[in-house]
């Protein structure tokens, strides 16, 4: 086929996935009269978002003292103060608003008894600048990411945003001066390939867990949009900072809740040794994340794992008395039953530490533009691109997320790059001429894997499942230079033989397997700008934590690490201290 | 590859399209139960499976994990099928 006979459509907005801020940035638009196009692999009620069941935090007042500022503080400071403080008080401020918002659209928030909305403690959160715990954490029910995302879509119903349901967006499209223009997507139903051509194009396609083998992450979530920035030429921010949980079930992932060790649950090894004794003498089984994360690692790097290959350790809930578990921990107990067959009111579960959020990612202003290096100047607006929520690094979140932050991120930023979005419009009002090299080269990546002259090329299943062990094992929890060294070895010699791979299935119709081709390529660009820029941070900050180099290191790293597909170079640029109307927070030990 | 086999396969990329969902416990329940035991179904039980794939996450999320009960009798005898099906 030639590239001049494959359809094309237009739209004033295009928008790459359909999670929160997809849905929320295309309402926004559909509702100030835009065309919007929104392009999901999956049908859009099936995004990641529906996972999000903590809640949304802002500063409500509506169970303990609280306002914008002090949740302000408690991001700057979970951020390790690698946040931009900026955007971190855009958000902050914008939140309440944002609730209030989702509430007028339909969400269904929990109820206090006078009638507001219910808000629950969490993690990080203080009242006046570090003191009591505070209540900000809106939720509806355990459900929050259901509802956020239910609603929103049948709003984008009622405002006839036109979606293009299980198409997959191949590359992003632009013209002779690098203005992006829109997207090259394809049919997964029927292969039919489409040029959309748009004047604005926002990539909301979420996180990359399925980077690592063990991961809270869907499957769909294989860092798309970042791999597309890649290979247009932007770089991704701050990639080497993932958040990981201690304690996920062992091969499977999915999350057992730090409530279980909070009910007295605790971990051993092999030899039924308490471990975390040895490691954390007093807090043990209740130190923080990363330090439970890295003694885990450490037991099975030593040999002292749990099962027939050794690679995880159990974690005890069985002296617990059975009302504990059935009260308190239900959920936990109804999932082990459900994934590995065993009560833990009898049997110890296996665990492992678990991959869960994606905190660097594509670079953007608080206006959701994507922004890059110019020459001297750090962040030079691309025409006509967004980014917004996990794919994104505006950056809120910095070294770590809090929890509670993440859905408020998609919804405040998503709305905030449609109102830039709109406002782009009103003064670009016709489509520019796309170049015809960047549709050739788009086609030439999806129509690379219609070549069946290597049919005896690597399978993709294997590759992949490869690249998720070298990253779990050498950009995981355990961080060394000798580790990380060797991790960017194990991942070029990957990218090398995925050059070489092929699948045998050459079907137009509903060809999954030339979809996960796809995705692992992006998923090689994401893992290659992980690890390359973990391994270049000398120090600790917040989720990125190393062995060798344990201390925070202000005056070398307040900086954020921009990583390059060309050349796989690193860049850095300046946090931005100075946030929109109030004092900067200076950098403090992250003490809690 | 004949017709048949042609659209058999196909069916099967589909369903496991399907089967991919927002949330890791829905992906590996529903994934590894048509990679293990789909075929094993009678007609009716496949069409059942069809229809559960056209319920919400949430709800899928809720039967699987047990703190919810169809009231439809085929879906709850499908449900426990696939939770049996994920633990071994």
């Amino acid at each position: 086929m030639n590239i001049e006979d494959i359809p094309r459509r237009r739209f004033d907005a295009l928008i790459i996935g359909a999670g929160g801020g997809g849905l929320r940035a295309a309402l926004q638009l559909a509702e100030a009269d835009a065309s919007v196009a929104v392009v999901s692999k999956v049908f859009p009620t099936r995004s990641h978002t529906v996972a999000a069941q903590g809640g949304m935090n802002a500063a409500l007042a509506n169970v303990l003292p609280d306002n914008w500022h002090w949740h302000m503080f408690d991001t700057v400071k979970g951020s390790d103060y690698l946040g931009d403080q900026d955007a971190i008080e855009y958000m902050c401020r914008a939140a309440p608003k944002a609730v209030y918002e989702m509430e007028h659209f339909g969400v269904p928030f929990s109820r206090l008894d006078n009638g507001k909305i219910y808000q629950r403690p969490f993690g990080g959160q203080s009242q006046n600048f570090g003191g009591e715990q505070a209540a900000r954490t809106c939720a509806a029910a355990d459900r929050t990411g259901h509802a956020i995302l239910h609603s929103l879509y049948q709003q984008n119903i009622r405002a006839k945003t036109h979606f293009f349901d299980e198409y997959f967006a191949v590359d992003l499209l632009k013209d002779e001066q690098g203005n992006v223009l829109g997207a090259y997507v394809f049919d997964i139903h029927s292969g039919e390939e489409i040029i959309i051509e748009a004047k604005t194009t926002l990539i909301a396609t979420g996180g990359a867990g399925q980077l690592f083998r063990t991961t809270t992450n869907a499957l769909i979530n294989t860092g798309d949009g970042m791999g597309m920035a890649l290979r247009a030429g932007v770089p991704l921010q701050d990639m080497e900072f993932f958040q990981f949980h201690p304690t996920g079930i062992a091969g499977r992932g999915m999350l057992i809740t730090e409530g279980a060790r909070g009910e007295g649950g605790y971990l051993v090894n092999a030899q039924g040794e308490r471990f975390m004794e040895r490691y954390a003498p007093t807090a043990k089984d209740l130190a923080s994340r990363d330090v439970v994360s890295r003694s885990i690692y450490t037991e099975v790097k030593e040999g002292r794992g749990c099962g027939p290959d050794k690679d995880h350790v159990m974690l005890k809930l069985d002296h617990l008395p059975e009302d504990v578990l059935q009260s308190r921990l239900p959920g936990i107990r109804q999932t082990c039953i459900t994934f590995l067959g065993i009560d833990p009111a009898d049997k110890p579960i296996p665990v492992y530490p678990t991959a869960h959020y994606t905190m660097g990612g594509i670079p953007t202003n608080r206006q959701g533009q994507v922004v890059v290096p110019v020459k001297d100047t750090p962040e030079e607006p691309v025409t006509g691109l967004y980014a917004a929520g996990e794919c994104a690094c505006v950056s809120v979140h910095g070294a770590n997320r809090l929890g509670g932050n993440s859905l408020l991120d998609i919804l405040v930023f998503g709305r905030s790059a449609a109102n830039h979005i709109i406002q782009y419009l009103k003064e670009n009002r016709f489509h520019k001429a796309l170049d015809e090299n960047t549709i050739q080269k788009a086609y030439d990546r999806l129509h690379r894997w219609d070549d069946t002259s290597n049919s005896n090329g690597e399978s993709v299943d294997d590759i992949r499942r490869d690249l998720q062990k070298v990253m779990e094992d050498n950009c995981g929890v355990f961080r060394t230079q000798d580790v990380l060294d060797n991790g960017m070895e194990e991942v070029s010699k990957l990218a090398q033989r995925l050059k070489n791979a092929s699948i045998t299935d050459q079907s137009e119709l509903f060809n999954t397997a030339r979809i996960e081709a796809l995705e692992l390529e992006n998923l090689m660009d994401v893992a290659l700008a992980t690890v390359y820029s973990a391994a270049a941070r000398t120090e600790s900050r917040g989720a990125h934590s190393r062995i060798d180099y344990a201390e925070r290191d202000d005056k070398s790293w307040m900086k954020h690490t921009l990583y390059s597909s060309e050349d796989r170079k690193l860049d850095y640029k300046p946090v931005r201290t100075k946030p929109m109307s109030v004092v900067s927070f200076p950098p403090k030990p992250r003490v809690y | 590859m004949n017709i048949e086999k042609k659209m058999s396969s196909r069916v099967t990329s589909e369903l496991r399209w399907r089967c991919r969902r927002g949330m890791l416990e829905l992906d590996i329940l529903l994934n590894g139960f048509v990679e293990k035991k789909y075929t094993q179904l009678s007609a009716d039980q496949k069409n059942t499976f069809n229809e559960v794939l056209d319920y919400p996450d949430q709800l899928l999320f809720d039967l699987f994990l047990g703190h919810m009960e169809s009231s439809d009798n085929n879906v709850s005898e499908l449900v426990q099928t696939i939770r049996q099906s994920a633990s071994v």
